[in-house]
């Protein structure tokens, strides 16, 4: 005891060490359901453990896992978009009749990109605009933008896309290393930095906390929403580049169904679905686990149903660990 | 132990026999005692207040009286048999009920479908009895003397309307026991005088009454008895008309309190604002007034009065229809709230917790939040820079937490407060609004807070203070607007204050 001679009190920066504070989170928790499900795999599948099986294992969550960053801020801010997918079949039907009438590889790019920045826009009007509850406006977004493929395309399938187009979805940086896999890694670091580093960052988890609070401490609550509808646009439309370069063709029920296999991402990775809580790499972490699992189960000729159970139950799971771990904890 | 005296009966001789006893009641937390050890008596027909600063136990007591919490030790006896809450609803079949400091109220549904939530009477066959609903609340209200339709939503009420609304339902379960915890502190004071003869009426039907305010003269005016918590143990009780208040302040603080209101004389500089024929489409029209360099301006008035919604105008957070400012002589145009704090206008809201701060997030957190530009290099954060700043103004208005990285959510409503103006003064504005600055803090932090506007006054910052306390207007303020029904009803200057100009002028009683 040296320093009694303060007469007012000095309050510590933190309580605790940095380990252990990093021991209790979610998501070491999820690293290490992420571990066990590897080693389950290399067990039950001798084909499991080989280097281009792995990175064949990726392309089931790289796509997905781009949209679920921009998706984790949004959530975190207390939004939703359940447009994503609906997103990718527009943009994707958009480069498709543009690919027909010959625009190459760099138009059919800004194309995929440009549509998913428009949709964002009209999402990002309507809810921080109109002031509309996003879940509900997203809903019929997700119905609009995937009617107007289903119009467009109709029973047909656009597939004449140049040859320098698939490099995207089909190409290899180095080795193992997948196209997409290297442009998720760049972008997990892009959005952590977003969300843990910047004051934009900061004013999401301000804004997810506490909507009332944050706009009376001068935060530009709308700018900031329509910005996050913005980045999941973008994110969706870099998303459809990717998957219609992999599939070589777009048909209108491209990525059916994915808006929920990205927010079960979300979730998974601890972003509360409440808002004013999560990580980027939580979500990382929650890529690689679901990859795993479809893979692993992929390998063992599990059919896609149970793959799809599996999701669900997954998705129940980690909300309800949480919420019951508290009450139990509640009741001491 | 001082000052204990074994209450009697108010009007009749006969000795009283308590309804409800609590004896050797402790409840404990992780690494807290919120309460050890505490014995309380409550008489049919009487009232007693439960006096304590916050964190003295008070809201503790409640939750154990109203089934919320399971006390570690004691046991609680009514008619003199022990009971056990397993949970509210056990709490409230056993006769006990509470009207709380803020009532959960359904804004769309009917005034009587808020009295009978959870208890709606029910038909022959098991359906809601819509009709026993409404003729019930109908009585319920009578007794309170409101003309009040139990058809109506409550969304169309006014805030003193709702309270009975709370009351009553409060009332709808048959209850002998009823708790009010801190039921005056949005109200005005005609509203108290009506509350208080419902009080009276609920004494004659012999119901005992636990009464917990922080207001000394509402006290005195409707309690027979008295319990003082500090730190988690009853430390006196007795009959409140053998008791001055200065030993009651004693018992609660622990020590002498002397200078309520430190007004510190401080010499008033030039003009800093110029607020020019404010209107807002609703809630006030045409106010004009100016505020100098370390003025304090109080602001008086009844709820409804427009005083918040004024000062949400000012900080751009309500739009206003007409009307402009000038600050130290340029004219400034507030759209937003980001306009205010960069032209130097803060405000401090009346609902902390719902306006001023995210609470799951760390102090430190908070504290940034409107300095972020100046704690972050280029948009990107500085964890450093944003511990630095937390701690100085934590030191500065003597903040009591564990750690800078706890969630504000944790502290008392006190150092709540703090946290809010830190995080302002942290922005260096020229002007402060502070709105209800003392509203539910006990009375050793309220004159922390005194203290600290006095100082912030005499370092020359301007301040418009908005406060339905009569005496902390007139202790603090070198002037005083009133507003009455959205209008100037009166600007006073410190020679001509005093409570009744003040009063006539919010209530229009001339």
């Amino acid at each position: 005891m040296t320093d009694t001679a303060h007469t007012r009190r000095t309050i510590p920066d933190r309580l605790g060490t940095k380990t252990s504070r990093i021991l209790a989170s979610w998501e070491v928790l999820l690293f290490g359901v992420a571990v066990l499900i590897f080693v389950f795999n290399a067990f039950a599948s001798p084909y499991f453990l080989d280097a281009w099986n792995l990175s064949d294992a990726t392309f089931n969550f790289t796509e997905k896992a781009m949209i679920a960053f921009a998706m984790a801020l949004l959530v975190i801010a207390g939004e939703i978009d359940l447009s994503v997918a609906a997103i990718i079949a527009l943009a994707s039907t958009a480069m498709g009749a543009a690919a027909q009438i010959g625009v190459g590889t760099p138009g059919l790019v800004a194309i995929g990109i440009g549509t998913g920045l428009a949709c964002g826009a009209v999402n990002g009007l309507l809810v921080s605009g109109l002031r509309l509850p996003s879940i509900v406006v997203t809903i019929g977004t997700m119905s609009l933008f995937r009617g107007i493929s289903y119009i467009v395309l109709g029973d047909q399938a656009y597939g004449k896309y140049p040859a320098s187009f698939a490099f995207f979805g089909q190409g290899y940086v180095a080795w193992v290393f997948s196209f997409e896999f290297v442009l998720f890694a760049v972008l997990a670091i892009l959005f952590a930095i977003l969300l843990h580093a910047t004051n934009f960052g900061r004013q999401v988890f301000v804004i997810g906390n506490n909507e009332f609070a944050a706009r009376f401490s001068g935060i530009p609550v709308e700018r900031v929403k329509f910005v996050l509808f913005l980045l999941t646009g973008v994110m969706s439309g870099i998303a459809a580049v990717c998957l219609t370069s992999r599939l070589g063709s777009t048909r209108p029920s491209i990525a059916q169904g994915w808006e929920l296999e990205v927010v079960t991402m979300v979730v998974l990775g601890g972003v509360s679905i409440l808002g004013g809580a999560g990580t980027i790499g939580g979500v990382v972490i929650a890529a690689f686990v679901m990859g795993l699992v479809t893979f692993g189960l992929g390998l063992l000729n599990v059919p896609g149903i149970v793959m799809s159970i599996f999701v669900g139950l997954l998705l129940i799971i980690t909300i309800a660990v949480p919420i019951i771990a508290r009450r139990i904890r509640e009741m001491r | 132990m001082p000052l204990r005296t074994q209450p009697i009966g108010t009007e009749s001789t006969s000795v009283t026999v308590p309804i409800l006893e609590m004896r050797g009641i402790s409840q404990i937390f992780p690494g807290v005692k919120a309460l050890d050890g505490v014995d309380i008596r409550l008489y049919p027909g009487q009232v007693t207040a439960l006096i304590g600063e916050n964190g003295a136990g008070k809201s503790t007591l409640v939750k154990i009286l109203t089934g919320i919490y399971r006390p570690n030790e004691g046991e609680i006896l009514i008619d003199g048999k022990p009971v056990a809450f397993a949970g509210a609803q056990a709490a409230i079949d056993a006769g006990v009920t509470a009207i709380h400091q803020e009532t959960v109220l359904f804004d769309d549904l009917t005034v009587g479908e808020n009295i009978f939530l959870g208890h709606a009477p029910r038909t022959r066959f098991g359906m809601i009895d819509w009709r026993a609903i409404n003729s019930r609340a109908r009585d319920l209200l009578q007794a309170l003397e409101s003309e009040v339709d139990p058809g109506i939503r409550l969304r169309d009420l006014s805030i003193a309307q709702r309270h009975l609304v709370a009351i009553a339902r409060a009332l709808s379960v048959e209850a002998r026991i009823v708790i009010m915890d801190e039921p005056t502190a949005a109200l005005s004071r005609k509203e108290i005088d009506d509350l208080f003869r419902i009080i009276e009426g609920l004494k004659r039907q012999g119901k005992a009454i636990l009464f917990i305010s922080h207001k000394f003269d509402e006290v005195y005016e409707i309690a027979e008895n008295f319990v003082v918590f500090r730190d988690g143990r009853a430390v006196g009780q007795g009959r409140l008309r053998e008791t001055p208040q200065e030993d009651i302040v004693r018992l609660m603080v622990g020590r002498d309190v002397k200078d309520v209101f430190p007004k510190v004389e401080v010499s008033i500089g030039a003009p800093v604002l110029r607020v020019e024929g404010f209107c807002h489409p609703t809630e006030f029209r045409d106010i004009s007034f100016e505020l100098r360099r370390g003025e304090i301006l109080g602001v008086y008035g009844l709820i409804g009065a427009g005083r918040s919604e004024l000062c949400q105008a000012l900080f751009g957070v309500t739009r206003r229809s007409a009307g402009g400012l000038t600050l130290e002589g340029q004219p400034v145009d507030i759209r937003s709230s980001s306009d205010a704090i960069a032209a130097g206008i803060v405000y401090v809201p009346e609902e902390r917790g719902r306006h001023g701060l995210a609470l799951p997030m760390p102090i430190f957190q908070n504290m940034s939040l409107p300095s972020l530009r100046q704690t972050s290099r280029r948009g990107f954060l500085k964890a450093a820079g944003e511990l630095a700043l937390a701690r100085k103004y934590a030191e500065r208005l003597d903040l009591r937490a564990a750690s800078l990285s706890v969630p504000v959510g944790t502290l008392s409503g006190g150092n709540q407060q703090k946290v809010v103006i830190g995080k302002w003064l942290a922005t260096r504005p020229k002007v402060i609004i502070l709105d209800e600055p003392t509203k539910g803090i006990d009375i050793g932090s309220k004159a922390a807070v005194h203290g600290f506007i006095g100082e912030l006054a005499s370092e020359g910052l301007s301040i418009i203070m908005v406060s339905s306390e009569l005496p902390e207007i007139l202790g603090m303020s070198d002037r005083v607007l009133v507003m009455r029904e959205g209008l100037t009803a009166g600007l006073f200057d410190r020679q001509q204050l005093n409570a009744e100009t003040l009063v006539r002028a919010a209530t229009g009683n001339t």
